[in-house]
């Protein structure tokens, strides 16, 4: 409350029903006594500070006291008629031969799932269950220090009921991508709050898409989702996320990374759904020679807002980071990039790179763009740029005087502003699903 | 009878200045005319407005396409019609692959005409075959359209294009500037194949050598965004030896 007092605001309609929420559902959740206490200590500390506001710097431009006005009662565990309009929406989603994991409503589906046999050096374990057991990896599954600091994070740490823990032992090089779908089933109104783990021992290698789908149009829900990453000496992930929400959504996703010696992260998102939308990363360089590669965008349209913001920790010295990000926005919509980076006085010889583009279709879109480059060491490379803008006239009309009618020139430059970006993907079959989903909003902003 | 082309009294403005003070110009079809003049005389603007692109004011006269009002069209309605514009200064579009652009823009302009889509196999032959006529190298096609494409190979992918879409107006704004002697005889003879009495050509350059290989019909001069002379393929000789000194208003 020490916030919320000092800055004299009063308690929201949505923050009141988030605290009574939580007393409700508490006796229900998942995980042994250890795990309570947890959780009530992470909702006091989301309470301290409530929903983030325009006057906290890392939320700026997303104002979620305002943009949320209500808090959605927890969904209810998925019932046969949940189960079968998640499974509907599956299939136009597959993924080539990848394993499926399905979280329909916040818990998640076993029937709809594939967790059978897994490869050699791969452990899938449901995070219900993993919370309820005596030797609960709760050390792990928190994100320190980022849980303190993000009262959204704080919120998943306390009301969490599913997700996945994903396990990949030393040097076990797993070839089948898991895909982790997130199903809002769309029965009634609700919100779900899911954490998912992964860790890979030394020399490990996995492909991990995520991807975020509703069971049916225009019923509101409220997603909260963290996923949270070890990645030890010299493993390497691959990780794609599609978030293609309902516009009836709200998505609030964490993303919390731990990189040991020699590790990659290469990771790509797109941002399609959702009317209000915050992805917000935080990784933390911990071991040397780390590198990594993020790739994102934001395609959004009416009066969508979306916000990216990355925060990278270059703690040890040795360590790359390439951020490229873009947005394509039409209608009203609102796309947000914070990006910052630190490099601590350690951290020499960081390479740290982050630029952003934006296409603005019409004079009403707008994007905001905040690199923010803290460097306390003074060997390092870095760098930020930043552009926005109309599509080019020029290319515009070389294409139409070709024949191509204004939508089919406009969606062909899109096409190719956000393809580079994509082309980043290491496996063919996501790249093809991450095209697809920027195809689905190209024909959607036609329509 | 009128021509394939009837251009009357145009008058265009960009940014408030009046560049093309009243050009008329007619061009039937079977015929190929070209269009010499000093730098800046309007000739790229001409080609522009005949092609829709924005930001010119047509501010009087008007242009008739076999009859029908050119001005009034949208840039691909008048690529679907057969006007086609070999630009000088072709633009890069990375991230867009050659092979993907050119049959985008066939099948778009098919579609517009009420033809079905070319078939892949279809579509692959024509390009090859285009392609070897013209000394493009198949690696060229997998590139960005015209990305690091050198200048003469920026203006022999406009041939190409040409080539393609079979046009029945082609306009080419200084096809030869940029192309080595092997280039230009070789893009040349690219043109001449289209040569056809159902298709006419606005040829514009500032070398009469190009005028050996592609021998026009007509030759006009134009100057301060007038048509000054016409005459026959004899003209463009004469003005290699005298310049544009009495059309400019200069002292020679
Ligand atoms: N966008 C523009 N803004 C201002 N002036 C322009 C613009 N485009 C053309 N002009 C002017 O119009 C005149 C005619 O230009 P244009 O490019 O048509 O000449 P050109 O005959 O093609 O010349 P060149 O032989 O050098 O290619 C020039 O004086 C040029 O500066
Ligand atoms: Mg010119």
């Amino acid at each position: 409350m020490a916030d919320n007092m000092t800055s004299g605001l009063e308690k929201t309609g949505a923050e009141q029903a988030l605290a009574q929420g939580f007393a409700a559902a508490r006796p229900r959740l998942p995980g042994a006594d250890g795990v309570d206490a947890l959780r009530a200590r992470a909702f006091g500390t989301f309470e301290q500070k409530g929903l983030p506001h325009r006057r906290v710097e890392d939320w700026k431009y997303t104002d979620l006291r305002a943009l949320m006005r209500e808090a959605l009662p927890m969904a209810p565990l998925p019932d046969k008629d949940a189960l079968a309009r998640a499974q509907a929406v599956l299939a136009p989603h597959a993924l080539g031969n990848a394993r499926r994991i399905v979280l329909v409503d916040g818990a998640l589906a076993p029937q709809l799932s594939d967790l059978d046999s897994p490869e050699r050096g791969l452990s899938l374990r449901p995070l219900a269950a993993v919370l309820a057991s005596r030797d609960a990896p709760v050390g792990a599954l928190m994100a320190q220090p980022d849980e303190a600091v993000d009262p959204l994070l704080s919120l998943n740490t306390a009301l969490m009921t599913d997700g996945i823990v994903i396990d990949v032992a030393e040097n076990a090089r797993i070839a089948r991508p898991v895909h982790l779908v997130h199903v809002a089933s769309g029965g009634e109104p609700a919100a779900m709050y899911t954490r998912s783990l992964v860790r890979l021992a030394a020399g490990a290698h996995l492909t991990l898409v995520e991807q975020f789908v509703a069971g049916a149009a225009d019923v509101a829900y409220q997603v909260n989702d963290a996923l949270v990453m070890e990645l030890g000496a010299g493993a390497r992930l691959d990780h794609s996320r599609l978030m293609e929400d309902d516009m009836a959504a709200i998505n609030v996703s964490t993303l919390a990374v731990k990189l040991g010696d020699n590790a990659h992260l290469a990771t790509f998102n797109l941002t399609s759904g959702a009317s209000v939308s915050r992805y917000q990363a935080f990784i933390r360089f911990e071991g040397s020679g780390a590198n990594v590669e993020t790739n994102g965008v934001n395609l959004l349209k009416g009066s969508q807002h979306g916000d990216t913001s990355m925060f990278l920790d270059h703690a040890v010295p040795g360590c790359s980071s390439r951020e490229v990000f873009r947005a394509v926005l039409d209608g009203r919509a609102r796309s947000v990039f914070q990006g910052r980076i630190v490099v601590r006085p350690d951290a020499q010889k960081t390479d740290a790179r982050m630029m952003t583009r934006a296409i603005l279709l019409t004079d009403e879109a707008e994007s905001d763009s905040k690199p923010e480059l803290e460097i306390y060491a003074d060997d390092v490379a870095c760098s930020h740029g930043s552009t926005s803008g109309a599509l080019d006239q020029g290319l515009l009309f070389y294409l139409r005087a070709r024949g191509l009618p204004e939508p089919e020139a406009q969606a062909m430059l899109i096409q190719a502003f956000v393809g580079e970006t994509i082309e980043a993907i290491a496996d063919d079959v996501v790249r093809e699903a991450a095209l697809q989903a920027a195809a689905r909003y190209l024909t959607a902003r036609r329509t | 009878m009128a021509g394939m082309l009837e251009i009357r009294n145009l008058q265009v403005r960009v940014e408030e200045r009046e560049i093309l003070h009243g050009l008329s110009l007619s061009v039937n079809k079977g015929e190929v005319h070209a269009i010499m003049g000093p730098n800046g005389s309007g000739k790229s603007t001409l080609s522009h407005v005949l092609a829709g692109k924005p930001g010119y004011e047509v501010t009087g006269g008007e242009v008739l396409f076999n009859g029908e009002d050119l001005l009034a069209m949208e840039p691909d309605e008048r690529a679907a019609k057969g006007v086609f514009l070999a630009f000088q200064y072709p633009v890069e579009i990375p991230g867009v692959a050659t092979m993907t652009f050119l049959r985008t823009a066939l099948n778009a302009q098919r579609k517009a005409r009420g033809e079905g889509e070319l078939s892949t196999p279809e579509f692959m032959k024509k390009v090859r075959d285009v392609a070897g006529r013209l000394g493009i190298a198949q690696d060229m096609l997998k590139r960005g359209v015209n990305v690091g494409f050198s200048g003469g190979e920026k203006k022999r992918n406009e041939v190409l294009q040409m080539a393609l879409l079979e046009p029945s107006l082609c306009i080419l704004d200084e096809m030869d500037s940029g192309l080595d002697i092997d280039a230009l005889r070789i893009a040349s003879e690219g043109v001449n194949l289209l040569r056809s009495p159902d298709r006419a050509m606005v040829v514009i350059t500032h070398y009469q050598r190009l005028l050996n290989y592609i021998v026009p019909d007509v030759v006009h001069v134009m100057a301060k965004g007038r048509i000054m002379k016409s005459g026959g393929k004899e003209l463009a000789l004469e003005l290699e030896q005298s310049g544009y000194a009495e059309y400019t208003g200069a002292a020679a």
